[in-house]
């Protein structure tokens, strides 16, 4: 799976030859990756300097900036909304996680030892490939407390009303379950491809030195699956931490800041209240969060190395 | 099975209780996959006002198409208003045309750009390639918002605001993943057949055109097809520059839909009809390129 990237043995020919097809080589390289460079640098490169810049600046868009030094970073310690922002962030994610990973796991276990059929993993997939517009509009409709049918269900069988989104309490874990519904298949579907490359002869030698069930999936599943399960559990922390869309249709960060997450404040304060240097401040200290997750990934990618 | 001593009569095999459970398992499990989607199309087919009525009648209630004609804007606005619609409706034909403009727009830069650059950090020596294919991987890890407020006051700057420029500009001509994704592919490509070209005399690009694209088709069709998606389901950005109705696409007019909803209760029926044609391009594209979908997931599982 390692392929190192080379370049092309040039063509058999005199040194003066090599070194003209060299430079035609490296001329051609520049041109090629010359668009993504320019849109790198643009949408990129630039954006990210700019946005430390404005990350220090009082900035309403109507009039000019005015360079505040750390005036953003101070006043964000002192918020509690960011704090309790960053709160429920942290929440989300703590419900999303553990939840979605293990859930995706038994499915792809499940799927392994039942069936690999194309159309069971298509179905399973489906809720990723939909816009977060609307599968928050859709999970708005099912759980609406007096026409939705998820409420219609559990008063049929006694459990009576629950005003899922409206209530403080019950709004980040309605949203947490939403977000599972959309994303457990597609997580569930790199575990299940992670399971398949796990040659079928390391199970028989297991089970010929007398391993149970249980014990070959902690000793040898766990294991060999280590880099899938690493990746996953980082893109989808990473992606967790971002959530928006979700919480922009269904509840826009109510009931009293219960789902304020800290993607929807940022855009708040940015788009809503055209506070650009304190939006920024707080996407930095998000970049910051996520910079922190991305190292702990390396460590543990590094301890995986060994196990494949 | 034969048992094989006459005095017990133990089976050799036990009913497979855990298949069984297994089975059951996944059926709940695509039970709760679909059915959401079963009740979009129900809600959706059911007329208006009838949406108070029968609310665990697991059919349409008096079946009807009309949701779909009034969020096209086909029906009167009285008739609409009566039916308790918006009294604003939000035009979805050209929310409708708006999305596929976009995300045409999208797929054909990028998918172009991307590959171009792909190529060339795969195969081709030049100075810094190394390091810039490092710089772009790692602009992966850079959370959206924080490029979001930036890029909204360069867009601004320009004069892009409103604009179809200014939506589809900061995919236009990259994505790391783009570059990253179709770099592996271009990897695995044999080399020799692209040697036997160029001692043929055939330049780099027409070896890049001509022999290298036709052979990684499949893969490239992948990428257009997921950044198709991509672009058709974003929001945050289109919402932050293009919400006036000339521009606005799809995500962003369902948005201003559920937002619009008269006092009491929102327009379900509307909605439902207004997010079912929302997803039907994704469904048809699944429906041809779902394989290839999958692989390309189940590839990007192993970097």
């Amino acid at each position: 799976m390692t392929v190192q990237p080379t370049a092309i043995s040039q063509p058999k020919g005199n040194a003066r030859n090599k070194r003209s097809f060299r430079g035609h080589e490296a001329l051609i390289g520049l041109l090629f990756i010359l668009p993504s460079l320019i849109g790198f640098t643009l949408f990129y490169a630039i954006p990210a300097v700019r946005g430390v810049i404005i990350s220090f600046s009082d900035w309403d868009l109507l009039t000019p900036a005015r360079s505040v030094g750390l005036e953003n970073y101070v006043k964000l310690f002192k918020d509690p909304v960011f704090w309790k922002s960053l709160k429920v962030t942290v929440y989300y994610v703590l419900l999303n996680i553990p939840l979605q990973t293990v859930l995706a796991m038994v499915i792809a276990v499940m799927m392994s030892r039942l069936t690999k059929s194309v159309i069971i993993r298509a179905i399973i997939i489906l809720p990723w490939l939909m816009p977060g517009v609307v599968v928050g509009l859709l999970w708005l409709w099912l759980m609406d407390p007096t026409l939705g049918i998820i409420n219609e269900f559990l008063r049929a069988i006694g459990v009576g009303t629950v005003p899922f989104l409206a209530l403080p309490k019950t709004a980040m874990p309605s949203i947490a379950l939403i977000n599972i519904w959309q994303y457990v298949g597609y997580t569930a579907l790199l575990f299940f491809a992670g399971l398949q490359a796990i040659p079928g002869s390391v199970y028989e030698a297991a089970q010929i030195d007398g391993a149970s069930e249980n014990q070959m999936f902690w000793k040898v599943t766990i294991p060999l699956l280590r880099p899938v399960l690493v990746f996953v559990l980082v893109t989808s922390i990473i992606g967790s931490f971002q959530i928006f869309d979700t919480v922009a249709i269904t509840t826009k960060g109510g009931p009293v800041n219960a789902t304020k997450v800290l993607n929807f404040y940022i855009y708040e304060q940015a788009f809503g209240r055209f506070n650009m240097g304190y939006a920024t401040a707080i996407s930095m200290v998000l970049f910051l969060i996520l910079i922190f997750i991305s190292m702990v990934q390396m460590r543990l990618m590094r301890a995986g190395e060994s196990d494949m | 099975m034969t048992a094989q001593a006459p005095t017990v009569h133990v089976p050799r095999r036990p009913f497979p209780w855990g298949k069984l459970v297994a089975w059951i398992a996944l059926g709940i499990l695509l039970f709760a996959t679909l059915f959401p989607f079963y009740w979009m199309l129900r809600t959706a087919l059911t007329f208006p006002t009838s949406v108070f009525k029968d609310t665990s009648s697991l059919l349409p209630v008096d079946p009807t198409l009309i949701n779909f004609r009034r969020v096209l804007g086909l029906v009167p606005l009285a008739e609409v208003v009566a039916l308790g619609g918006s009294g604003q409706p939000v035009n979805f034909f050209l929310a409708l045309r708006n999305s596929i403009i976009v995300s045409l727009l999208v797929v054909i830069g990028q998918v172009t750009f991307c590959a171009m650059a792909a190529y060339a950090f795969a195969r081709l020596r030049f100075p810094f390639r190394n390091q810039i294919f490092a710089i772009y991987i790692a602009a992966m890890m850079v959370p959206g918002i924080v490029m979001t407020i930036p890029n909204f006051i360069l867009i601004r700057d320009l004069g892009w605001i409103d604009t179809f420029a200014g939506i589809v500009a900061p995919a236009f001509l990259m994505t790391p993943y783009a570059i990253f994704f179709l770099r592996q592919f271009f990897l695995g490509v044999n080399r020799e057949v692209e040697e036997a070209a160029l001692i043929d005399g055939a330049s780099i690009p027409t070896v890049f055109l001509k022999v290298v694209l036709p052979m990684t088709m499949p893969a490239v069709t992948t990428v257009a097809v997921i950044t198709f998606i991509n672009a058709w389901n974003s929001y945050m950005w289109p919402l932050t520059v293009g919400s006036k109705e000339t521009v606005r696409v799809l995500t962003v007019a369902l948005g201003i839909f559920r937002s619009q909803t008269p006092q009491g209760a929102p327009d379900w029926s509307g909605l439902m009809a207004a997010t079912t044609l929302a997803i039907i391009p994704t469904f048809v594209l699944f429906l041809f390129a779902g394989r290839k979908i999958l692989d390309s997931i189940q590839f990007s599982g192993f970097k």
